[in-house]
Order: C-alpha cells, then structure tokens, then sequence
C-alpha cells in the first residue's frame, strides 16, 4: 500500500468506527445533525471537493459529482423528513471509499505482480577495468565490449561466449525449465541466467537493441492496443453515466407529477430518494476497471509461459481461431537434415557412414553436415585424399586408399552402377565403394517431437481446419502431413504463392473466425502479415519475425500455438462474463431502485460487490500456466 | 512522431476520460493511455510543437479529471 492508500484506509476505520459509535448515542436534534454531518465530512471531503471543482470546469457528469448529489440530498432528505436518519449517506460514502481503495490496491498489486512476471530487466553489467570487477550501466556498454557474467547473474547483453561454461536457464524468456548448456562461440541471449560458471561475453548489441529490451518494449506497449470489447466500454461507460442521471431526473419528478395530476399524494420525498439511490448506481467503474486489467493479466500470464502477445486486440482475434495454416519447415519439423536410415549396405551400417562422413568431409552443405553429425566421431582428414566435387551430382573421394562416391542416382549412373531406388521418403545418397554399389544413407528433415500432440491440442481448442504450405516437394509434405493428421497440403509453394493460397483459405472461411498462420519468421514475412494473426515461431534474436507477426513464441515448441488459443478463450470468456454480469447487476438494482425495493444500501453494496467480484475474475485471466 | 509518457491516475475511467480529452487537444493527431502501464502514448501533428502541446494536454486533463499527473 502506498501513502495515499494508507491514510485511505485510516480514515475508513476511523469513520466506520464513528459511525457505529454514533448510533448507538442518544444525541438529538441539531447536536445530532452536526455530529453526523462532521462524520460526513471526515469520509467524503476530497469527494465534495473533486465535485465542486468539476462543476468549475464543466464536468458535471462526474462520479464524484454524483456521489455528491446522491449522498447530500439523503442528507438534505433526512433533514427536511426530520427523521434524523444520517447513516444512509455516511454509509454510501464509506462504501464507495472503500470500493475505490480496494480497486487501486487490487489493481497496483496485480499491475506489480504482472510486470514482476516479466523482471527480466537487468540492472548491471560487470566489466573488467584494471583487473577488478566494475558494474556498470547496461546502456553505457559499447557493442564489441567484454562484459563478464558471473553465476546466478543475468546475462544483460546479447553477445558471443569468449570463454568459459555455463548452464544457462531461459525459463524467464521461453518459459522452458531446461538449462542450455554454452562455451567459447556460443551465442547467448540477455534475459537468461547464468547458473553454473563464469562466463565472459562480447556484446554483438547495444543494450537498447538486445532481447531483453526488444520484449520488454513489446510487452509494455502490448496492453495499448486495444480491443473492441475495451473500446466497447469506454463506449458504453461514457453513454451510461449521463443516461442515469437523466433517469433518476426524471424518476424524481414523472411519477410525483402524474400522481397529483391523478389526483392523488404527490409525495415527492419518495421519490427522490429512488433517484438518489438510481446515483449511487450509476459508476460505471467495476466494468470499466475489470476489462483492460483481464487483458493485460492475460498478457502478462502468456509472457510468463514464453508467448508476447502483442496486443489486447490480437487476444480477441486469437480466441476466434478456426484455420491454423502452418509453414513445414521450422515449424512442424526442426527445420534441421537428419539421418534416418542406411539400407542396402553391403558392408556394416556405420562402415558406410564413416566412408560416406569422410568423403564429404570438405563440404559445408546441410546435407553434408548430417552425414558427419551422424558419423558422430572427430574425422581425420588424413584419411581422406583427391576430393573431386561432381557438381549437381554428389562427391568423389580417395578414402583409406579406397575410391569412394557419395551422390545422387544421376552420380551412380554415370559411374556405371544402378542405385536401389528407396521406399522411403527423404533425400537419398547413394555410396559406392571402389566402384561397387554399397548402399545408400536416407537423410531427411525430423518432425518436432510435440508436433503431433501439437495438432490434436489445437483440434481440442476448437481448431476446425488445419493446413499446411510448403516449398517443398508433394512426396515430402504429403507424408509429413499424414503423420501428423494435417487436412490440407500445398506443395512446391514459391513465397508469393504462399501468400495467395492464404489469401484463398481466408476468403472460403466463416466472416466471423479467424485464420492463424504459423511460421518461423524466414522467408515467410509476407504471410505473417497477411494472416488475421501471424504466429512467429523460435523467433528469439530474429528481430523480421518479431516485426511481422502479432504473436511471438519464444521457443520452438508448437504447443504453445494451442497453448495461446485457450488463454485469449479463457480471457474472452472473463471479459464476457464480467461484462455481462456487472452490466446485469447493475439494471436489476435499477429496477429495484425504480420499484423503491432496494434501498441506498442495497445500491452501493450491489456497485461495490460488483467491482470486487469483477476485480477478482479479472485477475484469473493470469494463472495461465496450467492451460 | 510517437512519444509515450508516464502517468499517473487512479482509477480506469478517468484514464478514459484523459485519453478522450488528450484527443481533443489541438496539435494531438491520436492518444492512447495504457491505464494498467500507467502510460501516454501520443502521436502529434507533423508540425506540432511537443512541449507545448503536452503543456496543454496536461491542462485539459487536469479538468476531467484533477488528480491526475502527466511526467512531461
């Protein structure tokens, strides 16, 4: 609690307690009414004060103003009645206090816990001057500069590791619990914690322009776009505070009036005071407090489980979800050539492998670089002489005095053998060894271990259509597609042809939902920004990808797709239900009002009640760990 | 030209009220104020003089609503 809070809350308590010691005093006549009136005061001065200067610039249509009205003409009302009863305006002005003391601490205390969910601020960077370590600003470090981490630091800067190793913990900005192992060479990440070694680091960015800086932007800046159910509130608020007023205006005077006309008692002290409880009735604040705080609780419960959504606007879009298009590679798959088998080999499986490592060893091509990995030991170059590179065709090479070829079928053949054609889909190398066919090694792209589970999730979150465009051959795709239960596929796709099967998909879908593409940022700018949301995947340290889409994964997992659906649905449905259920309390104490069955009481419980109750679903909409 | 600002103000409907009245302000092209961020977002006229217009947004801000602060 702040200051202004405290002296807040000390004035509830001593007013509350007044007001209960008052009643049960004997006090009458004026000594009564002044005693009251001084409780009054102690409670509602800075809410007078707030109407009054509000009447000086114009704002009649202001809470405080009302509040003022309802509270001094109950006042006025139990004078002129001389009924001495002066609780009724003491109470409302208690209640309102204390709804409004609740609203702000709730409302700090969610806002604290938000942004602390997302701390991943670092306040220093350790440089070494002279041999001693000196911290210094993470803005005054140069890019180029060797800054050190020491353990249970945060790394501030985006750079290289010069020396040492570490496990570093990204949970902050993946939310993955897996340490990342790094050493000299490695890139690193700011946001993440160093936990086991020191490490020294040579900023590659300006603290300005490194991860950390980049989300915290886009977190902070997320909860100002904001959606149409906000912009429906403010809206609403606006219409429905004036409306009140000239409610309770006429509910004053229509009644009273139609009666004498009628013949009968007008009296007017009745119904005035229905008008002054319509007042107390007629903050729009529990609406207008409980939505962009659902929003931005959301977003910070979506950041804390590795997902930036970039605004309150694309939680509403993404809670409509019915089309999920997905680019293949990066995104389905790990984008990453494996070996996945070796057939036909007439000599031992990782005999061929390491001739086949070994004969390719000059290359740098993906394909090549699988082999060796797959080969998995450290390769003696000596071994290997007289490397001949067949253009379009594979590689040729003296292995261990043997004549090895690595290649395609085209290679074989012009060798003179006939390559064993391979059931399998993937791209396949044929090896012969001093000129006899020895087998081939089937290399292809490995699908992401959750993809699977990843698409049945998303069907579960209300997904109707899932689909998938790719550059790459139909064999390829349509196998990848069927080993995942993907519906539609489009093969070969140039980049512009992407674009325009998007733009189909999102013509022959419902008005109503939207379509959700997902990509991993390369190459696929274009159709993150075309889509309704653009779903960048993986897309730490790319900053196009961060540019181009609305929602940022921050690993590679496509869980989290379905993931980020159900929190924009559960934030959705919080926003609905407070909507509806503030608006609907509010009308029914209307009627009750209008109707003389609920009282000044009733009202100002009923607003009060509504605003915790609204404040605390509101605050739900951050628990998103468990979605 | 985008600036954002730090503000203060207590309850959410006056953050509407000071975003709505900001819009109004001569030399403001738009305004958002983040209520949960305790920000203002103002983009300005191309030929708008910021000091002086954030002096009068202040002032137009400080009548809906005369708790709130502006950190110009």
């Amino acid at each position: 609690m702040n200051k202004k809070q405290r002296q807040m809350l000390i004035r509830i308590i001593i007013s509350a307690f007044l007001m209960i010691a008052l009643s049960f005093s004997s006090l009458s006549g004026l000594s009564r009414l002044i005693c009251y009136f001084a409780v009054y005061l102690l409670i509602g001065y800075d809410i007078l004060l707030k109407a009054g200067r509000g009447i000086i610039h114009g704002q009649v249509m202001d809470e405080c103003f009302l509040m003022a009205i309802a509270t001094v003409g109950a006042m006025a009302l139990a004078i002129w009645q001389k009924s001495g009863d002066y609780t009724e305006a003491i109470a409302v002005m208690l209640f309102y206090q204390i709804g409004e003391l609740f609203q702000s601490y709730a409302v700090g205390k969610s806002r604290r816990n938000i942004t602390k969910l997302m701390d991943i601020r670092p306040d220093y960077a350790n440089v070494e001057k002279n041999g001693k370590l000196e911290r210094v600003d993470p803005d005054d470090v140069p890019v180029g500069a060797v800054i050190i981490v020491q353990p249970g630091e945060k790394i501030p800067i985006d750079g290289i590791v010069v020396k040492g190793e570490s496990s570093l913990n990204t949970s902050a900005l993946t939310g993955e619990s897996l340490p990342r192992d790094v050493s000299a060479g490695d890139e690193v990440i700011s946001g993440s914690i160093s936990m086991t070694g020191v490490l020294s680091i040579r900023t590659t960015k300006e603290f300005g322009e490194s991860t950390v800086s980049k989300i915290l932007e886009l977190v902070e800046n997320a909860s100002s776009r904001k959606s149409k159910s906000e912009d429906f509130i403010s809206k609403f608020a606006r219409i429905y505070t004036p409306a009140v007023c000239i409610a309770s205006l006429l509910l004053a005077f229509i009644p009273p009036v139609v009666t004498m006309i009628a013949g009968g008692e007008a009296s007017f002290g009745k119904w005035l005071y229905r008008a002054l409880t319509f007042l107390v009735i007629s903050c729009p604040c529990a609406l207008v407090i409980s939505i962009p705080l659902s929003f931005f609780a959301a977003i910070g419960g979506a950041g804390n489980a590795g997902i930036l959504i970039k605004g309150s606007n694309y939680l509403e879009t993404l809670s409509k979800t019915s089309v999920v298009v997905f680019d293949k590679t990066g995104t389905l798959t790990a984008g990453v050539f494996e070996v996945r088998g070796i057939h036909h080999s007439s000599l031992e499986n990782e005999k061929i492998l390491e001739y086949a490592a070994l004969a390719e060893s000059a290359s740098s091509h993906p394909i090549a670089k699988s082999i060796q990995r797959a080969y998995g030991k450290e390769i003696d170059r000596r071994r290997v002489a007289n490397i001949r590179e067949k253009s379009g065709g594979g590689v040729i090479a003296t292995v261990d005095g043997c004549e090895v070829a690595c290649g395609n079928e085209r290679l074989m053949r012009e060798l003179g053998l006939e390559p064993i054609p391979c059931h399998s889909v993937g791209t396949i190398i044929h090896v012969s060894i001093d000129g006899k066919y020895s087998g081939h090694i089937l290399i292809s792209d490995v699908m992401k271990d959750s993809s699977a589970d990843a698409i049945k999730a998303l069907r579960k979150a209300g997904v109707s259509k899932i689909a998938m465009l790719t550059g790459d051959s139909e064999k390829v795709a349509r196998n990848v597609a069927s080993a995942l239960g993907i519906d539609s596929v489009y093969s070969n796709l140039l980049p512009d042809d992407k674009v325009r099967k998007l733009e189909e998909m999102m013509d022959e879908k419902d008005r109503n939902s939207s379509l959700a593409f997902v990509g991993d940022g390369i190459n696929d700018a274009p159709v993150l920004g075309r889509a309704d949301i653009g779903i960048a995947m993986g897309a730490m340290g790319s900053d196009a990808a961060i540019e181009a889409s609305d929602v940022v994964l921050m690993d590679d997992d496509p869980m989290k797709i379905s993931k980020a659906i159900r929190i924009a649905k559960k934030c959705m449905a919080i926003v609905y239900e407070n909507i509806v259920f503030a608006i609907g309390v509010k009308l029914i104490c209307l009627v009750l009002g209008a109707l003389g069955i609920a009282n000044m009481w009733l009202a100002i419980f009923a607003d009060v009640g509504v605003m915790v109750i609204a404040v605390l679903n509101a605050i739900r909409a951050l628990f998103a760990k468990k979605l | 030209m985008r600036k954002t600002y730090s503000i203060e103000v207590d309850c959410a409907a006056c953050a509407n009220k000071m975003e709505l009245a900001a819009k109004k302000t001569e030399g403001v092209k738009d305004c958002t104020v983040n209520f949960m961020m305790q920000r203002m977002i103002v983009d300005f006229d191309d030929d708008a003089d910021k000091k002086s217009v954030m002096e009068s947004v202040l002032r137009s801000c400080k009548k809906v609503e005369s708790d709130c602060e502006i950190y110009i």
